[in-house]
């Protein structure tokens, strides 16, 4: 999108030609392929001014003189997984992390990797369901860039997004600003977004029914921040590692304890089953669709009657607080009454084989 | 997941509980044998609730920390081929072999896959003709009948390029081993409900009367523990040494026929190291010999290595209920589920990634349990 060049150059191949049913090398030559491919295939789905002048780079103006800039890189797989697809994903994902950050989106900027023999009808899904996300959250894709590589060297496409946000004074939560007294709030069920995708590859053998939480959480962030304002001391979006790697980042980050109670953790049924069914642990499930927040002590049933008041947050809960003793360290009480710890995972949870 | 839930439930738990209490005229000495169990244990800190009345030593069930160093280090070396993908379940790959693991090897370039099934390695094996695909088959009788199943569809078939490096092993003549042992501690035994699933109670009756120790199969969810707890103590306070079971939603005394006639069709038992335990008699599983074409050591002339342990790790005293994972002088600093010295340091069923996990002393101090 932003080789001027290339999409200037004149074409006389209808839109969406015949024999153009996939990605090939040549979208990413430079030339009229490329042309066809944004001019056809993207730009559809994204109209406005910035993204219109095809420069070099996009201008935009920002009232702010505080600026939060994300980026986050996108390889799920399968590229399309019950409710939604790595199009939405990429851009929830990225608005969500300047959302915790307090800052409130206001462009994007994206990035695509497609494969040699992608199909344009499954590309346009994805453009459609990220158009979609954008429209929703109220922000643009300003600018954007596609490469094509052989096929093998990807898997379908990967998405870069990078998102631009405005942060406004009197307000920044921040992983270092855990206190002891806080109250832990689990804005929604926990564990639906990774469950939702592995269920989604062939590998499961069972159903599974669950749709990925997949979504834009600035409406739930603007609505805590109305009622609790700054004793909002941290915001998180518990993505990869699930709530437990994001409670032992926060706990390392702000030097505290975190006691978690395990019958307050809202576990969907059928995250819950098929957990079981692998020897999983959703603690450890992605969410794409939910936030951690750490809120004074004082403000923290307000804070809950905030979240529920909204449709993403209607199961929100106090799953936890702040304590002064184990600093860097993550406990639960179990529902039997005891204490263990809940601590950051080696690396992939591996599915148990008896 | 109301199914679960019940089985964790607070006051259910409370009042068997109580009921141990109760029962005790002193503390007891039991053993829960399978890994599963021993991670519902500590990750419900029941031997914390349990401290005053019996004592849990950990068993030898963990399929992963058993198999012997060689036989991954012939995964490792049949790894290296070019013209081959192992495939085997996820915890295997992480385990130390004598030099490195099958995760460092992929990312090495061996053509490593994580299955849930052996029958996902066939699945392979059929998309890959151009290729031999290797199952790392490991497992007690929980996974052999699987494994069982996937060969004989694969002669049914005739799929020529399948093969399993099989380090199954049989629960039972390691229990043996440990009751028969001169320093045995062991008083009442809980044995494994998945594995009694498959092969039913009945094997256990000799083995409770010749040792005099009371036999519980039992599940693997708290109340499940705490039941078969109670059950052992009664019998222990009774003079009773029985074999009788909990886990009665899922275990029949004749066990699942179809499963173990899979099993036998397809397997035979053998004298097998077990890593920690030494060679037991009748401690594994191998392929018959109407089967041997499906020997991956036979087609690829992998057999008779013998590789050294590690000399820092003492997983074989772990294994054996001998050592308390916290008091191996590597826990929690040479060894790690990061950088394991050893496989109960890395299996999701070992009792050193279950300590690791759930009760690690903390450099801050100890934390405190509260009930």
């Amino acid at each position: 999108m932003s080789n001027r060049s290339s999409i200037g150059s004149g074409s006389s191949c209808p839109p969406r030609c015949a024999g153009h049913d996939r990605i090939q090398l040549g979208h990413g030559s430079g030339g009229r392929l490329s042309g066809e491919l944004i001019r056809e295939w993207f730009l559809p789905h994204f109209t406005n001014e910035a993204l219109a002048v095809l420069g070099d780079a996009a201008v935009i103006s920002l009232r702010s003189d505080r600026i939060a800039i994300s980026t986050d890189t996108f390889v799920v797989r399968p590229l399309e997984f019950p409710g939604g697809n790595i199009g939405s994903l990429a851009v929830h994902g990225t608005l969500n992390d300047l959302a915790m950050m307090g800052a409130v989106p206001h462009a994007l900027a994206a990035g695509f990797v497609l494969e040699e023999g992608m199909h344009l009808e499954l590309l346009d899904r994805i453009l459609h369901a990220m158009a979609a996300a954008c429209r929703v959250a109220g922000v643009s894709i300003v600018t954007g860039d596609t490469k094509v590589v052989e096929r093998g060297k990807a898997d379908g496409v990967f998405v870069n997004t990078t998102g631009v946000g405005e942060l406004t004074p009197g307000f920044a939560p921040a992983p270092h600003r855990a206190r002891p007294g806080d109250a832990v709030i689990v804005s929604g069920p926990i564990g639906r977004h990774g469950i939702a995708v592995l269920a989604a590859r062939d590998e499961l053998r069972f159903e599974v029914a669950i749709e990925s939480d997949s979504a834009y959480l600035g409406p739930l962030v603007m609505r805590l921040r109305s009622a609790v304002g700054d004793a909002i001391h941290v915001l998180r979006d518990p993505t990869r590692g699930g709530v437990a790697s994001t409670m032992n980042e926060i706990a390392v980050s702000s030097n505290v304890g975190i006691k978690l109670q395990e019958i307050y953790l809202p576990i969907p049924q059928p995250v819950g089953a098929a957990c079981e069914m692998l020897g999983l642990d959703p603690l450890y499930i992605a969410s794409e669709g939910i936030l951690v927040a750490f809120v004074e002590g004082a403000a923290a049933s307000q804070a809950l009657i905030s979240l529920r008041s909204e449709p993403l947050g209607e199961h929100a809960a106090i799953v936890g607080h702040v304590v002064s003793d184990h600093a860097g360290l993550v406990t639960l009480e179990t529902q039997l009454g005891t204490e263990r710890i809940v601590d950051l995972l080696p690396g992939d949870q591996l599915p148990r084989i008896c | 997941m109301r199914h679960v839930s019940e089985y964790r439930d607070r006051e259910i738990a409370r009042k068997l509980l109580d009921a141990v209490r109760i029962s005790v005229t002193r503390r007891w000495v039991l053993m829960e044998v399978c890994g599963g169990q021993t991670h519902t244990i500590l990750r419900h800190g029941l031997d914390e609730l349990l401290a005053d009345c019996v004592e849990l030593i950990h068993g030898p069930g963990c399929p992963v920390c058993v198999t012997p160093v060689e036989d991954i280090d012939t995964a490792l070396e049949l790894a290296k081929r070019q013209d081959l993908i192992l495939a085997s379940f996820g915890d295997m790959l992480r385990v130390p072999g004598s030099h490195s693991d099958l995760l460092r090897a992929r990312a090495g370039g061996a053509d490593v896959r994580t299955v849930y099934s052996p029958l996902d390695a066939l699945d392979i094996a059929r998309q890959r003709p151009d290729k031999e695909v290797v199952f790392f088959a490991v497992g007690f009788e929980t996974t052999a009948p699987t494994t069982a199943m996937a060969v004989r569809h694969a002669r049914e078939v005739g799929l020529s390029n399948f093969t399993l490096l099989v380090s199954h092993v049989t629960v039972l003549p390691a229990v043996t081993a440990i009751l028969a042992s001169p320093g045995n501690r062991v008083q009442a035994l809980l044995a494994a409900g998945h594995v009694c699933t498959v092969m039913g109670w009945r094997e256990y009756e000799p083995i409770a009367a010749q040792y005099r120790v009371p036999i519980v199969v039992t599940g693997f969810e708290p109340v499940d523990i705490l039941e078969g707890v109670l059950m052992a103590v009664h019998q222990l306070e009774g003079g009773r040494h029985q074999v009788e079971n909990q886990y009665s939603r899922s275990v029949r005394r004749e066990g699942n026929r179809r499963a173990r006639d899979a099993m036998t069709e397809v397997f035979e038992r053998v004298d097998r190291t077990w890593r920690g335990l030494g060679k037991l008699p009748g401690g594994g599983l191998a392929l018959r010999q109407e089967f041997a074409d499906f020997d991956a050591r036979r087609r690829f002339g992998r057999d008779g290595d013998y590789s050294e342990e590690t000399t820092e790790c003492r997983a074989g005293e772990v294994l054996r209920g001998l050592l308390n994972p916290v008091q191996c002088p590597a826990f929690g600093s040479d060894c790690t589920p990061d950088r394991p010295l050893g496989a109960p340091m890395v299996s999701s069923e070992g009792a050193c990634a279950a300590y690791y996990r759930h009760r690690r002393p903390v450099a801050t101090g100890a934390h405190d349990i509260h009930e």
